[in-house]
């Protein structure tokens, strides 16, 4: 299969924030590939370097060594965003502007032919059922609303390849059950999905393989199934193992 | 240019759904509807002074409109972090200050435009006579300034980086070169070398505020550059804006957004 994200040697500093302060290493000699078609749980506790690796994917932090590909492009060319779509953890979007004037503005930047924009938003704003709110401003959204314009705007494109950094956080069983279909979905379309989580739960019922980082290293990749087999336990004993907060069999 | 007018058009979008902006364009409306309509001095010759008060004031009130837009957009972007979804699509840093820019310069002209059809409705009530052409020349220099200002606001706004610090030193260095500039060259003068050669070279450097500044000519009906002048200044003012914006980009192109 071929890579749509390869990440190589991959290592990110960031500068000590007081005089004489080491620089603080956040990603650690990083090498991983996603295949086509995939749905890859990267995980790790906080403060891994889950959200630095996606911020290097994206474009938003230079990487001190190493480098990373979207599409065989190198992160740096913008055209290498051209068929990703992205989540942000938190909701970070122009909040005086209603829902379906958002979809629009990103699809614009996306040169959506304006027929096919419009068609877009009614199936994302249905897919998201937010609908009835579309004219409204996201500053009057409740954290839930805002994390479903968040995924609508991610699927505005009719991405190839999804970056989702903690998709379910702050959505309640039911959003987090619609997220979990929408990536089913997206990956019974063929897309790929890259997305960090802290619920591991979720992560085994949809991820075809995993990373773990911890401390910025990579500590274990595979397939879900190869993972459980081999640790004899599921996912979440295998990341409480890996991180030491349990120990090993051997120990 | 897809990605500059999306994102010139979300700028203008959030500045007409601002309420500060209303406040500081109907305030300047409303005074200078007043002073014009308002027999004040009931003397004919004093017409020229509010005339000069209404110019003086839509200077400054467009002046501060530009910086204080200008000087926001880049840092409330990265505070809100709404800066993070819009880099992750395809467009490059150098369209996001393109569209910034693009975006603060047509809300500007926009406001510059009621405020001098205000001054000239006012003005052809009492003159009798609308010179539309002047208004137009001096609305339209006034706004080759206004985009160096911008420009400047934005640039700056990569140096400094809340919001308010940007804003208070932009206002501070534009108002340091229209007031200072054109006396430099007489304090230039007055020192003896190296000083001097220091001083014009600063003098040369700043951009000429009273090459955009048609209010005498508007009062007095004099003095107006000719075509040729008009067309050196207005390339004079893209110059600068278009320095400004360069440095702009080069700041924001490799810049770490969370380093």
């Amino acid at each position: 299969m071929t890579p749509i994200v390869e990440i190589k040697d991959l290592r990110v500093e960031y500068r000590g924030r007081g005089l004489g302060q080491a620089p603080k290493v956040a990603v650690d000699g990083l090498t991983l590939n996603v295949n086509t078609g995939e749905v890859f749980g990267f995980l790790g506790p906080n403060g891994a370097g889950k959200t630095t690796t996606m911020n290097v994917l994206l474009g938003f932090v230079n990487p001190t060594g190493g480098e990373a590909r979207l599409f065989g492009v190198n992160v740096r060319e913008p055209i290498a965003r051209q068929r990703i779509g992205y989540l942000p953890e938190l909701t970070y979007y122009y909040k005086f502007l209603t829902a379906e004037e958002l979809l629009r503005f990103y699809a614009r930047i996306f040169r959506i032919p304006k027929a096919e924009t419009e068609r877009r938003i009614d199936e994302l704003l249905k897919l998201v059922e937010l609908e009835s709110v579309r004219k409204r401003t996201i500053k009057t959204y409740s954290k839930g609303m805002q994390q479903r314009i968040g995924l609508a705007q991610a699927l505005i494109n009719n991405p190839d390849l999804l970056i989702l950094d903690e998709p379910t956080s702050g959505l309640d069983p039911v959003g987090r059950m619609k997220v979990r279909e929408i990536i089913q979905r997206l990956k019974n379309d063929g897309k790929t999905v890259f997305f960090s989580s802290h619920e591991l739960g979720e992560v085994e019922t949809v991820c075809d393989r995993v990373a773990i980082l911890h401390q910025g290293k990579l500590k274990v990749e595979g397939r879900v199934g190869d993972l459980m087999q081999q640790y004899q336990s599921n996912l979440e004993q295998i990341f409480l193992r890996i991180i030491g907060y349990l120990p090993s069999p051997q120990t | 240019m897809n990605s500059i007018c999306a994102v010139a058009g979300v700028v203008i979008r959030e500045l007409y759904r601002r309420k500060d902006f209303y406040v500081l364009f109907f305030l300047m409306a409303t005074i200078a509807l007043t002073m014009g309509c308002g027999n004040l001095v009931n003397d004919e010759k004093k017409e020229g002074y509010l005339k000069e008060i209404c110019l003086l004031l839509i200077w400054v009130s467009s002046l501060v409109i530009a910086i204080s837009t200008a000087a926001r957009q880049l840092p409330a972007e990265r505070e809100s972090r709404t800066l993070f979804p819009l880099l992750a699509k395809p467009v490059t840093r150098s369209e996001v200050i393109a569209g910034k820019f693009l975006g603060c310069w047509i809300a500007c002209g926009a406001a510059l435009v009621v405020f001098y059809f205000i001054l000239g409705l006012v003005s052809a009530s009492r003159e009798h006579e609308w010179r539309v052409l002047e208004y137009a020349q001096a609305l339209w220099l006034q706004w080759i300034f206004l985009a160096v200002v911008i420009a400047f606001g934005l640039w700056g706004s990569l140096v400094f980086a809340t919001p308010a610090a940007n804003a208070t030193i932009c206002l501070i260095v534009i108002a340091g070169v229209l007031v200072l500039q054109q006396h430099l060259k007489d304090f230039a003068l007055a020192h003896p070398e190296p000083e001097r050669s220091l001083l014009y070279v600063i003098h040369f450097a700043l951009p000429r505020p009273e090459w955009f500044d048609m209010r005498e000519a508007l009062i007095t009906h004099r003095g107006w550059p000719d075509g040729v002048e008009f067309a050196v200044v207005s390339v004079y003012g893209a110059a600068y804006a278009a320095f400004f914006l360069l440095a702009a980009w080069v700041g924001f192109r490799r810049k770490s957004l969370l380093a």
